[in-house]
């Protein structure tokens, strides 16, 4: 995990701390949790950069980037990683690693009113209709399709 | 930031536990160490989590536990040794045990 630079102070030993998600794993492999290595005993590690990210989670990585960035400084990683925690123990058997990062950083800037509830609800309201379950992807966000 | 512990110093990490983003392990909490690096001054974290500075910055220690002492279970060898990164308000200076 290549943390955001804005949080460039965070120690290097830190870094890579939380690991980068892996495939799904298979029926037979436990699901991963939390402070285990998600590989299965006895096999050798995959290689941290076999997994193809879906476009949403590039989004939610590109997300963080842009609010962590020197310019904004909307998000720290210790404010990721606070919300995550927040999110409850359940969190890590039952979200995926980019949907703890996107839960954490909609809190987060819930919580300084750089978004608000009202708005977030409104707009999720907005894309589910453009985009129902199941439906073929839009080519472009829906925020930039011609109506 | 002066550091005040030096490489080699017999450390306890405080037994506390107080809600809040911590990046103190429960593991080690109430364990004797030794420090083998002095890492330098980094924001506070406990800060900075709840979107505050951070400042003034902590003085980071490299400590390393036997991790037999960590885990009554713990079933690997005996020279084995966990090192874990802990900011300095963790830190006490313990009487030399380890």
């Amino acid at each position: 995990l290549t943390l955001p630079r804005a949080a460039a102070d965070t120690p290097a030993h830190e870094q890579g701390n939380e690991r980068r998600p892996r495939q799904q794993p298979s029926p037979a492999a436990p699901p991963p949790r939390h402070g285990r290595p998600a590989g299965r005993p006895g096999r050798p590690p995959k290689p941290e950069d076999e997994h193809d990210y879906a476009p949403w989670e590039k989004r939610v990585d590109a997300i963080l980037r842009l609010l962590a960035d020197s310019k904004r400084r909307l998000i720290s990683t210790d404010e990721l990683r606070r919300g995550i925690e927040e999110l409850g123990p359940g969190a890590y058997d039952e979200m995926s690693y980019y949907e703890r990062w996107i839960a954490s950083i909609t809190n987060n800037l819930v919580e300084k009113g750089v978004i608000t509830v009202d708005e977030l609800g409104r707009r999720m309201a907005q894309v589910a209709a453009a985009w129902p379950a199941g439906a073929e992807a839009p080519a472009r966000p829906v925020a930039e399709r011609k109506p | 930031v002066s550091a005040r512990f030096t490489v080699g110093a017999t450390v306890r990490v405080r037994a506390a536990f107080p809600p809040g983003h911590l990046r103190t392990p429960f593991f080690v909490r109430g364990k004797t160490g030794r420090v083998t690096q002095v890492l330098g001054p980094y924001r506070n974290p406990e800060e900075l989590a709840y979107g505050r500075s951070g400042e003034p910055a902590l003085p980071l220690y490299r400590v390393v536990f036997e991790t037999a002492g960590l885990w009554d279970d713990y079933r690997g060898a005996a020279r084995d040794t966990t090192v874990v990164d802990i900011y300095e308000n963790w830190l006490e200076p313990a009487e030399e045990t380890v």
